[in-house]
């Protein structure tokens, strides 16, 4: 059986009735991970409290941050101060500069691009090509398919077609979430695997952007973030004095 | 002799701050589908209320089989229902009332 994850659900961490709301859908959903964006500044209780939230639903949590960078540089620099600190980490590309630089970096887990300005769209073959030499999986929101009217959403539909063809090209992983602001526009697996058919995903890749590609970011980051580990490859075993 | 068409029964509940007539939601994502997919796209799927199920909060429609994918995308993509915000899931989909009555 499939678990499914959520690596982009919306919940407001001020409000935690709504967050606690909107975990128990997951849940209900069928839903076994979920990640909400977290400012790069939240504190280890305000992780452990999701945490705790989650476990009453029993769901698993991972800590997410997106960085939206104005150039490479402070991307770089971003990613040098919080990727110890994150369970995944996205980056929102609006210029192309961020674009290529986060396509490549291997401490990047998810590119993502705006959805209102199509012209911010930067994932073409270049970035393609990048990102599939790297760990970055391209991240497609489907709240704004729900969200959009008439041309804007064809217009949406028709670049998602162009970049998912592009992905699955280059090999690139696609990582479905769902975006969602609130319960209302929060769907199951299944529903969101159905609606990724409107931009012509196939079936068992649209399942596996919705478990199996986001649940590989996330063990392999917690592998990478164990105390065990070393170097690619390489992790401790045993310690001296342990039994 | 033509063939039977092959169906699929979807047991759907609604989600939101009143729930609407059964009607009302066959209307939506009626409408739903006609916006994705056009005119030929809805005859194709050939979506028709069989069945409410008051005492579960369930609603089942059923579709052509071949046509499940767009439905369901269609069902997903409601977010409106008689001018008020509300979410449509499936809950489950089978080939014969009696399994989806076994399933949800």
């Amino acid at each position: 059986m499939r678990r499914f994850a959520d690596l982009n659900l919306r919940a407001p961490i001020e409000d935690m009735n709504k967050t606690e709301n909107m975990f128990r859908k997951a849940s209900e959903l069928g839903y076994g991970l979920v990640a909400i964006p977290l400012p790069s500044e939240v504190t280890k209780e305000q992780i452990s409290q999701l945490k705790r939230l989650c476990s009453k639903e029993e769901l698993d949590f991972a800590a997410r941050v997106t960085f939206a960078p104005r150039n490479s540089d402070e991307l770089l620099q971003s990613l040098r101060r919080y990727r110890r600190r994150f369970e995944v980490i996205a980056v929102r590309c609006d210029t192309k500069d961020v674009a290529r630089q986060a396509a490549k970096d291997r401490r990047v887990d998810l590119l993502q691009f705006s959805v209102t300005s199509l012209r911010k769209r930067f994932f073409d073959e270049a970035e393609a090509e990048l990102a599939s030499q790297a760990l970055a999986s391209l991240e497609i929101e489907l709240a704004p398919l729900l969200q959009l009217t008439s041309i804007s959403r064809v217009r949406l539909l028709s670049r998602l077609r162009r970049e998912v063809a592009m992905a699955t090209r280059f090999k690139v992983p696609v990582t479905v979430v769902s975006g969602a602001t609130e319960r209302l526009l929060m769907r199951g697996a299944h529903d969101y695997a159905a609606l990724t058919t409107l931009f012509d995903m196939r079936s068992s890749s649209a399942l596996g952007a919705l478990s199996d590609n986001p649940w590989g970011i996330v063990e392999r980051n917690r592998k990478k973030l164990s105390v065990d580990y070393v170097a690619p490859g390489i992790r401790v075993l045993g310690r001296q004095g342990d039994a | 002799m033509l063939k039977r068409e092959k169906r699929r029964y979807l047991a759907l509940a609604v989600v939101g701050e009143q729930l609407p007539s059964e009607e009302a939601v066959l209307d939506a994502v009626q409408a739903s589908i006609h916006r994705l997919f056009g005119e030929y796209g809805a005859s194709k799927a050939n979506v028709r209320l069989i069945r409410k199920r008051p005492e579960k909060g369930q609603i089942v429609l059923c579709c052509s089989h071949k046509a499940l994918e767009q439905v369901r995308a269609a069902i997903a993509s409601t977010t409106v229902i008689d001018s008020k915000a509300e979410a449509v899931h499936v809950l489950g989909v089978s080939g014969t009332l009696k399994a989806l009555s076994k399933k949800t």
